[in-house]
């Protein structure tokens, strides 16, 4: 105890997150080996890892630089793409199952990362609810793209075609690798639960610590006041693209789980549209704006959510709805927050705000 | 003369997201929210009105006065029950994610009320429409309608705006809220009266969109929802005028893009062409600019 009283609170506050990532993970991990849990959240256990480093990698943006991005899925959708189309590739190339996921993650997070900073650099001179529709648009059009996207190889080398598998022109032994719409099939299942841990510990250090770093704090400087943090000479636009890229890069390998863990990738609206970039914004809202580690409880809890309510079959959305509206109005408003802190202080003592 | 016929297919396409625009930069005006679930609504008031017309009967404009009832009052209530508790949040963001529980509530019980299968809708125009230039130009009547439409919604709404005492206080509701309530202006009143003809449109962009594309689930809303809140942003959300215009101009471009250059690739051009705009004018075409204070 000695020794970590000697910590600072932050870094006593980030051990404690790893140690509850590391606790869940061996809870589970028995849980499985002795076979206590269904096949079926077994199965959740590689999603569950994705939503939490997409939560994670999320609030870099929402909650540390304060900007909206409803374009995250795009990032990921990259990040799947390129490493799964390496992974096919390279799939009787290198054996190694460790090896080719280790590279695939490499190429997956680089590309994503590009994307981050080729995608921010206009996208960051904007403000608020117009730069969160431009990440929208964002995410939408690489979605559209990876649609009409063909790629096939032969003995000549690779084919590209927006058009059609016949428009590749391949020879007769050529293979179809990405094929439009019905995407890239045959990427090896190389992502396991342990390397989805490992992946979330990894995001987690790097979110940390670039929140505990100088370039942390100056980023969330210009978060609370951008006309105060260029005055002291911050960097404005070197910080704003430092997280967007580190964010969209993180996301990237969240793509890169998600594609080594199905056999078939394809790109719809539910896995990489709006609809996901909003279903990763609700987990950084509800688990609290900025707080690495609600993040990662509430991306749990809401994926985990409409699993336990399957009982109820068809209106375990609608609960889900229901629940989603309550725990937010219990959350934010201002009233239920009056009431709370009256009938639930427990002790606490509040802390009067510095006027 | 097909060019001529893409053309006006996107300005009736363009005509529906320009009612939906209308609706979502009214409320967006005036509660500074981006309501999500808006593009709900609309399917909520195209199964009012096709439930009315196949269950009940009723003739088609009798089925589009209960659908526009029924969202108005749908949009009073969701406003009240989900939005007004958060209007002083510490974080905007609160109310949008409130906004997404509602559309995800609204998309489930239509789902439990309807079912997954695709309904067809019944067209509310009867009018076969017009045959031009000798039969080479044939326009819908469901096409003229809607155009008509769009263009006496925008005229009424612009004039209530401008020139009454209810629409006055919305712009000075929506101008700053504090001063408006210190002049007698009942804010709460102005905002629910904002959802209330925001979610009216929306029924009625709701029938107009289905009698034109007749396949009615409960995710008809959410595509033209969001393409009608890229409108609202590409004519300057805020602002009544801009949303008309953004709607034309999106309906025009992704039908002139679907026809000439990739019906899959459409919906990108829709959101490339948005990004170029916002890139050249950061506050929309017809958007305000902002003067940051220090």
């Amino acid at each position: 105890m000695g020794m970590l009283k000697k910590m600072s609170k932050n870094t006593r506050s980030n051990l404690i997150t790893y140690g509850i990532v590391i606790a869940a993970f061996l809870i589970m991990q028995t849980l499985i080996t002795t076979g206590s849990i269904s096949s079926l959240l077994e199965g959740l256990m590689v999603p569950l890892c994705i939503y939490v480093i997409l939560a994670v990698s999320l609030n870099l943006v929402v909650g540390i630089l304060g900007e909206l991005s409803l374009g995250h899925a795009g990032f990921m959708c990259v990040g799947a793409f390129t490493s799964a189309f390496f992974s096919k590739c390279m799939r009787d190339v290198i054996t190694s199952s460790l090896l080719r996921f280790f590279l695939a993650l490499l190429i997956g997070i680089a590309v994503a990362a590009v994307f981050g900073l080729i995608i921010g650099i206009p996208v960051l001179r904007l403000k608020g609810d117009y730069l969160a529709i431009v990440t929208l648009a964002f995410g939408e059009i690489i979605k559209n793209l990876v649609n009409v996207l063909f790629i096939g190889r032969d003995s000549n080398g690779f084919h590209f075609s927006t058009k059609d598998v016949m428009d590749l022109n391949m020879e007769p032994d050529g293979t179809v690798l990405v094929n439009g719409p019905q995407g890239i099939t045959g990427t090896p299942k190389d992502s396991t639960f342990l390397i989805g841990v490992i992946l979330i510990l990894i995001t987690l250090f790097i979110v940390t610590n670039l929140i505990n770093s100088r370039d942390g704090r100056a980023i969330m400087a210009i978060r609370d006041n951008r006309i105060a943090a260029e005055s002291i000479g911050i960097n404005v636009t070197k910080y704003k693209l430092m997280a967007f890229t580190i964010s969209a890069a993180l996301a990237g390998a969240a793509g890169v789980l998600y594609a080594h863990n199905l056999s078939t990738l394809t790109a719809t609206t539910n896995n990489f549209g709006y609809n996901m970039s909003i279903t990763i914004l609700v987990f950084v809202v509800l688990g609290g704006i900025g707080n690495i580690r609600g993040s990662i409880i509430a991306a749990v809890i809401l994926t985990l959510l409409p699993e336990l309510l399957r009982g109820l079959s068809d209106y375990r959305m609608l609960i889900y709805a229901i629940v989603l509206i309550i725990m937010m109005l219990f959350n934010w408003a201002p009233k239920a927050i009056e009431w709370r802190e009256k009938y639930f202080s427990f002790g606490k003592r509040k802390k009067e705000a510095v006027k | 003369m097909s060019f001529i016929s893409y053309l006006i297919n996107g300005l009736s396409l363009g005509s529906v997201y320009a009612i939906i625009a209308l609706g979502y930069t009214m409320v967006y005006g005036i509660a500074k929210m981006l309501n999500f679930a808006h593009g709900d609504v609309i399917m909520i008031g195209a199964y009012v009105a096709l439930l009315s017309m196949t269950q009940a009967g009723l003739s088609p404009l009798a089925a589009i006065l209960i659908a526009v009832v029924v969202c108005t009052a749908l949009g009073i209530v969701i406003e009240r029950i989900a939005y007004k508790p958060l209007r002083n949040a510490s974080s905007s963001l609160a109310v949008l994610i409130t906004a997404i529980g509602v559309s995800y509530l609204l998309q489930n019980v239509a789902l439990l009320l309807f079912g997954a299968n695709a309904q067809s809708f019944q067209s509310v125009v009867k009018w076969g429409g017009l045959s031009l230039a000798g039969g080479s130009l044939k326009i819908s009547g469901e096409t003229v309608v809607t155009i008509i439409a769009c263009i006496i919604i925008m005229i009424v709404l612009t004039f209530f705006v401008q020139k009454t005492k209810p629409g006055q206080a919305m712009r000075a509701v929506s101008e700053d809220k504090g001063a408006a309530q210190l002049m007698g202006i009942n804010v709460n009143g102005t905002i629910a009266l904002t959802f209330a003809i925001g979610s009216a449109l929306a029924a009625v962009a709701g029938v107009l969109l289905c009698s034109s594309y007749p396949s009615l689930t409960p995710y008809t809303g959410a595509m033209p929802g969001i393409k009608a809140f890229v409108a609202a942003v590409f004519g300057g959300i805020g602002s009544i005028q801009g949303a008309f215009i953004g709607g034309l101009l999106l309906g025009i471009i992704e039908i002139l893009g679907r026809a000439y250059i990739s019906s899959q690739m459409a919906d990108a051009l829709v959101f490339a062409v948005l990004i170029i705009v916002l890139l050249v004018k950061p506050t929309g075409l017809l958007g305000k600019k902002i003067q940051e204070k220090v």
